[in-house]
């Protein structure tokens, strides 16, 4: 078999577009960031650089390519060296799974926008991003500061009680979809069935899970200035420091897709017929990849919304929340998915899980509560 | 001791169960955030925008000139007397014969000095100042400097420039 022929060219254009979007998008977040962060706070945020600032986050490369690049004589140099490089290598990974789009026929050649259809997609995310919190734990280990390692053993700790409400929360789709697949979970959600329609729950524990995975407000504590400086990254300087704080940005834009594919249609948006009917397969299926791209960006502002709104959780706040809050909410969410499956009406089964949660905790506060305090 | 009535006893019992969710406060507090997302910057871009301070702000001093355009000052010391930081000083001059249309009266300034690092824009020489020679600007302040050689003000400075006179709000 040949190894160069059509579809493998193809499939490595695509890859190097999917790069350079997800690199582009990550460096604007920067910019956006900060921009949001200013309109927030009724101020007009970076606007030297270019008009209205919009060269903002190259700037920012070049001082951070010109800074002093540190490396304590007492750290581990290498694992020092290793952890950003794992952060870099492990967020760019995870978008290899994401579909986003269908087919696209170019030249005679038909192939997928997606990296890899492998059938345990949604895993091979999970997997990856698991992975990312070594960067993190090497990193803050290697520094040789007590205010690194602490910070690398909060993040560690934090991803083992998020990572189980998150993939308890996606067990209820996949026991619609049937399968890990990312795609099939895609095509399943085509012509406006999206996921949140069924999964109310299960996305609001997975939104907040993924807040935790990115290390983002309210559950950034493994860099939380006010007590450990800058956590796992106190050492760190130059653009070593660049690639933590870049990862961060790509993981939120790649955790805003998982989102999209998983709870809100992927590449599905209104009038798809109309426009495959009007323009062709082929403008319908880049406006698809447009509409996850659109998605994602819609989750990243609501991070940036969430940051510069919400103050830092405590730590054994947020190990409650993890534990005894998102856990029992999600395996609440399969059991009652379980039952909608059962009688065959989702929607309601849906609706009715968020009424019988609320109703829940609110017999629970009546109850238990009040006469623990008596 | 009660002082008055207007002291209010706050008593933080337990908290409800939407005090513990933390949802409807959360969901406040992003509220209030993307109210103020849509709303106008209050920034003033400063060394391009300047903001309006008010008729009589203190800013850099002026050796005012009257309508013939002869100096007012007369060199009497009354302001740098009046000067509580001793930013002001001048070597008093007599007005020699044709020299009418410069200096007002028979006495001038030669050097007039203010040392713009020990000004604390009090605005009391304005005050000390018997023939309105001297005012602190409303709309001017002094431009930053970089170096010690910049901070003492003399006459070059200071006077009053025919082509650009200062006008204060009121005056005609």
């Amino acid at each position: 078999m040949e190894i160069f022929n059509a579809i493998f060219t193809a499939k490595a254009i695509f890859i190097g577009i999917i790069f350079a979007i997800t690199l582009g998008v990550a460096a604007y977040s920067t910019y956006f960031e900060r921009k949001i962060a200013a309109f927030m706070q009724d101020r007009i945020g970076p606007d030297r650089a270019g008009p209205f600032g919009i060269l903002q986050p190259l700037a920012d490369a070049v001082k951070m390519f010109m800074k002093e690049d540190f490396i304590p004589s007492k750290s581990n140099k290498w694992l020092f060296i290793l952890g950003p490089c794992i952060s870099m290598f492990t967020a760019l990974m995870t978008s290899a799974v994401i579909p986003f789009g269908d087919t696209v026929t170019i030249g005679g050649v038909t192939f997928d926008l997606q990296g890899i259809d492998v059938n345990i997609g949604i895993l091979w995310v999970f997997g990856i991003v698991s992975l990312g919190v070594y960067g993190i734990l090497i990193g803050g280990w290697a520094s040789n500061n007590k205010f690194a390692l602490l910070g690398a053993i909060r993040a560690a700790s934090q991803n083992i009680s998020y990572e189980l409400a998150m993939g308890l929360s996606i067990i209820a789709i996949l026991m619609f979809t049937g399968s890990l697949s990312t795609k099939a979970i895609v095509e399943a959600q085509q012509a406006g069935h999206w996921n949140i329609l069924y999964q109310p729950i299960g996305f609001i524990v997975f939104l907040i899970c993924a807040f935790a995975e990115c290390n983002r407000t309210p559950f950034d504590l493994p860099e939380c200035e006010t007590e450990l400086i800058g956590g796992y990254h106190t050492e760190y300087s130059s653009m070593k420091l660049g690639f933590y704080l870049f990862a961060e940005y790509i993981n939120m834009f790649i955790s805003g897709a998982v989102m999209a594919t998983l709870f809100f249609g992927g590449y599905d948006y209104p009038w798809v017929e109309f426009i495959t009917n009007q323009f062709g397969a082929t403008v319908a299926t880049l406006l698809g990849a447009g509409a996850l791209i659109g998605k994602a960006l819609a989750f990243v502002f609501v991070f940036m919304w969430v940051r510069w709104t919400l103050p830092r959780f405590r730590y054994d706040q947020l190990m409650g929340l993890g534990w005894t809050g998102l856990i029992p909410i999600s395996i609440f969410n399969v059991v009652i998915t379980g039952f909608g499956i059962l009688i065959d009406q989702p929607i309601l089964t849906g609706i009715a899980g968020v009424v019988l949660l609320f109703f829940g905790l609110v017999i629970y506060d009546q109850l238990l509560v009040k006469k623990k305090l008596a | 001791m009660k002082l008055s009535d207007k002291t209010k006893v706050l008593e933080q019992g337990e908290m409800t169960l939407a005090e513990r969710m933390y949802l409807p406060a959360i969901v406040g507090g992003m509220a209030t955030t993307l109210k103020h997302f849509f709303s106008k910057p209050v920034t003033i871009r400063y060394p391009e925008q300047q903001r309006y301070l008010g008729p009589i702000y203190r800013g850099l001093h002026i050796l005012k000139k009257d309508e013939e355009g002869a100096e007012r000052c007369t060199a009497c010391g009354l302001c740098a007397v009046a000067c509580p930081a001793e930013a002001i000083s001048m070597v008093a001059e007599e007005r020699k014969p044709g020299e009418e249309k410069l200096y007002r009266e028979e006495k001038y300034a030669k050097v007039y000095e203010v040392n713009m690092l020990r000004c604390i824009f009090c605005g009391l020489c304005e005050e000390a100042c018997p023939k309105q020679a001297i005012y602190l600007r409303h709309d001017k302040m002094v431009p930053v400097f970089s170096s010690r050689d910049e901070v003492i003000y003399g006459k070059d400075k200071l006077v009053e420039k025919m082509d650009q006179r200062y006008l204060r709000e009121g005056w005609k």
